[in-house]
Parts: structure tokens; C-alpha cells; sequence
């Protein structure tokens, strides 16, 4: 069976999922920026005491799941959402609700995926697809960073769902029947409440580790990596610091330009002058980003590669925080008119 | 960004799809727009898979001494380490540790080296003879 279902490529996979999964309901009003801002994706998180693939855990967005979770709970849209220990079941679950012409979003791991080339190819559990049909053995997939539409086979696929390793998807699977409308004021709702709740992971989370605080951290971690580790390994550390911003998904500068284009489309909502002059201070935070990042290649291309660069870089991310708080407390700040 | 600064560098990805990116065009409004790689991130990948490979030069040469078995090569192959690959295989780690001493593996009953194999999606005889097939 093939059910109707029109594939967009998007940025960002759990946000173009979502933005995917309510077209039919929301008439295409819930795009992929709005996705991401209403489910407060952006987000960052240095955790210094453990590592993924031999280098720092970096996140520039928030925990995976958790954006099509809050984006629906905010639209007043519920969600079915299912976990398996058998892949059996898993299975039958997902023909049935394929059956009923329902496309599902699942939660797969990135290392078996087959239609990604090789060298993309990490133990990363948190991509997510959606399932719109099966002919044959073969699942039709819809993968929003391609492209085009593509397939897996049912052993691939359960490959996939069953990925093991940090964040196992365990088979989790997540849809919704909503079929009603979305008003636009509670567009406006969710959009003001998508805000807050990134003003707080931003701000207000304790610890020197995550929001704006995170970033400060690192910048001063850097400045000792080359110390702390040899310039061998803080190469690799500044490597995957990059890889971690800009890899596919993100849109480009760590999420930062979505979250930009975010506030622009929340703009048309809510017509407060505040957001366009905020939603250019998040461009120049995503530039500032992609600054560093050039920087951080002269270093681990070899060109660069004193200490002095090193604080360079560090010094870059200091920045960076300074205007992201700038931002934030601005956000913070906007006093919501009564919009008709 | 701009529109006309996103880059279109070819990357490993860019062969296969171009990724999305989120720019801004002459009045400043953001569009998507479409970017077939960036040299930045293609050499932070590299940085990675440099590292990688050395990992598995380095897991092979042991084996090829008879340090160890193929499994410490799959391992590295695989960018798996213990705890991965007891969540893939169900051993405990200190089981895989022990199945890696090559006196150990040599006794190693075909069920428990089928879960081996299945785990590191080879067949059991390409896992004896450390045969790796591009996939």
C-alpha cells in the first residue's frame, strides 16, 4: 500500500518531520521554522565528562523527540507515540497503521541506514523518517534532509528501529489522527509559549554547562585544549565541535538561522517589531558560528595552530554567548501585545 | 547568511542530496535554500574518518600479530566500543573482553560468533578471516 503523502525535504529532521506529519491538519501553516521554534529546538550543551566517538558531546538543539512532543502538546494536537521490546510487534504496528492510510514518523539510528553514504555513517540514534507505505519488502521512506523519497527494506528498516547505543530508538514510532483545524491564535499561543520556554533552556538552566552559559564554558575550555590535550586530540575535539554545528540537519550555524527565520514567520503572527530586529541578532550569532568554524578548520587542516589561535577560538565562542544572551534576555523582555 | 554565501562545495552527501540550508535574500527574509556541501565541515568530517582509520590500521595490525581476533577489527570498523557492542550482541562486556584473547575465540561455539557476525553485519566467515565488504 502507498498512501498519499507528499514528501518536503527539510533542514532539520526532527522539525521537518513534524512539520511533515501535520500538513494534512494545520493546512501547511506549521512549517519547518515554526516546528522548531514552537518546540523550542534551540539549544546548547557542552558535557565535558563523557565522550562520542573518542570527542566531546556538543548539542546545539534540544533533547531528540522532544520538539515534535512540545510542538504538539503547545498546538493542543495529541500524540500517540510507542516504544516496543519485540520487533515483531513493532512491526505488525506499524503495517497496521500503514493499513489504516496513516503515515508514522519513527525514531531510527543512522549507522545501518543504507541510503546514507558511508562516511555520514555514525552511531547516531536520533534521526527520525517517516513510513507512507510498503510495496513488496520494500518500506517507502521519507526521509526529510533527501531529496527525494526513498526505501528500506524490512530487515534494513528494522535494522534501524532497533539501533542500540545511547538514545535507542527501541522501535519508537509517533503519529497523530488530529484531523481538525489549527486556529491561528493558538498559533500565537504556542508560538509566545515556544519562546519562554527557550528563553528558560537558554537562561535559566542551572550548572555552567547548558544555554548560554555552555557556550561561555567551552570558550574557556577551548583555550585549554591544547595544553589539556596535545594538539592531536584538541584537532579532533574542534572537528567534531564543527561537525556537531553545521552537519546536516542543522540548517547551518548550529540551528541558529532557523531559529532567525523562526522569528520571522513568528513576526506574521504576532506583528511586534521586537522580533525582526531579534531574529537579525540570531543571524549574526549563526554567522558568528560559521566564523569559528573557519577558524577552527585553519586549525585542524594544520594551517593554524598556536595557543594564540587557540584563545582565538575560544574567544569567538565568548562572543557568541555574549550576543545569544543578548538575544535571549531581549526575548525575554517583549511585552506581547493584545494582537486581534 | 545570505543566500549567494551559502556554499556549494561537493561533499560525500552533496553526490547523493543536496542538504537545506536556511539563508537570507535581498530584503533580508529568510528562504530556504539548497547547499551541496561546505569544504568547512567536509574537512571536520575528514579530521574524523583520519582518526577512525588509524583506529582500524592500528585494531588489524594487533590481530595480524595474533594478539587478538577479528573482533577487536569489527570493533573499530564498526566505530563500535564495549558497551555498543554488548547492547548489539547481548554478551556482557567483561564476556566480550575475554572472547577477544585469541585461545578464547578459537573455541568460540558458531551461535555465539553468529551474534558477533549479525552485530557487525558480516557473515561468520568473513568475520574469522577479517573480510570486509564495502556496504
Amino acid at each position: 500500500m502507498k498512501i498519499d503523502f507528499e514528501h518536503r525535504q527539510s533542514a532539520h529532521c526532527e522539525s521537518g518531520v513534524t512539520s511533515n506529519l501535520l500538513r494534512d491538519s494545520s493546512g501547511g501553516k506549521i512549517t519547518e521554522p515554526l516546528a522548531f521554534g514552537i518546540g523550542a529546538g534551540l539549544f546548547y550543551a557542552y558535557i565535558p565528562f563523557i565522550s562520542i566517538n573518542n570527542g566531546p558531546a556538543i548539542a546545539f538543539r534540544t533533547m531528540p523527540g522532544w520538539i515534535f512532543k512540545r510542538t504538539c502538546r503547545s498546538l493542543g494536537i495529541p500524540v500517540i507515540r510507542k516504544k516496543f521490546n519485540s520487533r515483531a510487534k513493532a512491526e505488525t504496528f506499524l503495517q497496521d497503521r500503514l493499513n489504516e492510510g496513516q503515515p508514522v514518523g519513527c525514531q531510527v539510528g543512522v549507522y545501518y541506514l543504507s541510503y546514507f553514504p558511508k562516511e555520514y555513517r555514525f552511531h547516531f540514534n536520533a534521526h527520525n523518517l517517516i513510513v507512507y507505505g510498503k510495496e513488496g519488502d520494500n518500506y517507502l521512506i521519507s526521509d526529510p534532509i533527501m531529496e527525494t523519497p526513498t526505501t528500506l527494506t524490512s530487515y534494513e528498516l528494522e535494522r534501524v528501529r532497533f539501533a542500540k547505543g545511547a538514545l535507542a530508538p527501541k522501535g519508537q514510532l509517533y503519529y497523530t489522527q488530529y484531523k481538525g483545524e489549527i486556529s491561528n491564535d493558538r498559533i500565537r499561543q504556542a508560538i509566545k509559549s515556544g519562546i519562554k520556554r527557550n528563553v528558560f533552556n537558554m537562561l535559566s538552566i542551572p550548572g555552567p554547562f547548558a544555554g548560554v552559559k555552555g557556550i561561555r564554558y567551552t570558550g574557556n575550555q577551548i583555550k585549554k585544549w591544547r595544553d589539556k590535550l596535545g594538539l592531536d586530540k584538541a584537532k579532533l575535539y574542534l572537528a567534531q565541535l564543527v561537525r556537531m554545528q553545521e552537519e546536516i540537519g542543522t540548517g547551518g550555524g548550529g540551528f541558529r538561522y532557523i531559529y532567525a527565520a523562526f522569528l520571522q514567520e513568528a513576526h506574521t503572527y504576532l506583528p511586534q517589531e521586537e522580533l525582526l530586529d531579534i531574529s537579525r541578532l540570531f543571524t549574526h550569532a549563526g554567522d558568528k558560528w560559521r566564523e569559528a568554524a573557519i577558524h577552527a578548520a585553519g586549525i585542524y587542516k594544520g594551517r593554524l595552530g598556536s595557543q594564540q589561535d587557540f584563545d582565538t577560538m575560544g574567544n569567538y565562542l565568548l562572543e557568541i554567548a555574549g550576543l545569544e544572551k543578548e538575544a535571549f534576555i531581549k526575548l525575554k523582555n517583549i511585552k506581547w501585545g493584545t494582537v486581534s | 547568511m545570505k543566500k549567494e554565501n551559502v556554499p556549494q562545495d561537493l561533499s560525500a552527501l552533496g553526490k547523493i542530496t543536496k542538504e537545506v540550508c536556511y539563508a537570507t535574500d535581498e530584503s533580508g527574509k529568510y528562504a530556504t535554500q539548497l547547499s551541496s556541501g561546505w569544504d568547512v565541515k567536509i574537512n571536520a568530517l575528514d579530521v574524523a574518518w583520519e582518526d577512525i582509520n588509524e583506529r582500524i590500521a592500528a585494531a588489524r595490525q594487533k590481530v595480524l600479530n595474533q594478539e587478538t581476533r577479528p573482533i577487536l577489527f569489527f570493533m573499530a570498523y564498526r566505530l563500535m566500543d564495549l558497551k555498543l557492542l554488548a547492547d548489539y550482541t547481548g554478551f556482557w562486556q567483561w564476556q566480550i573482553k575475554r572472547h577477544l584473547k585469541p585461545e578464547i575465540f578459537n573455541g568460540l561455539s558458531d551461535k555465539k560468533l553468529q551474534k558477533y557476525a549479525e552485530a557487525f553485519n558480516v557473515s561468520v566467515a568473513d568475520l574469522k578471516t577479517m573480510t570486509v565488504h564495502e556496504n
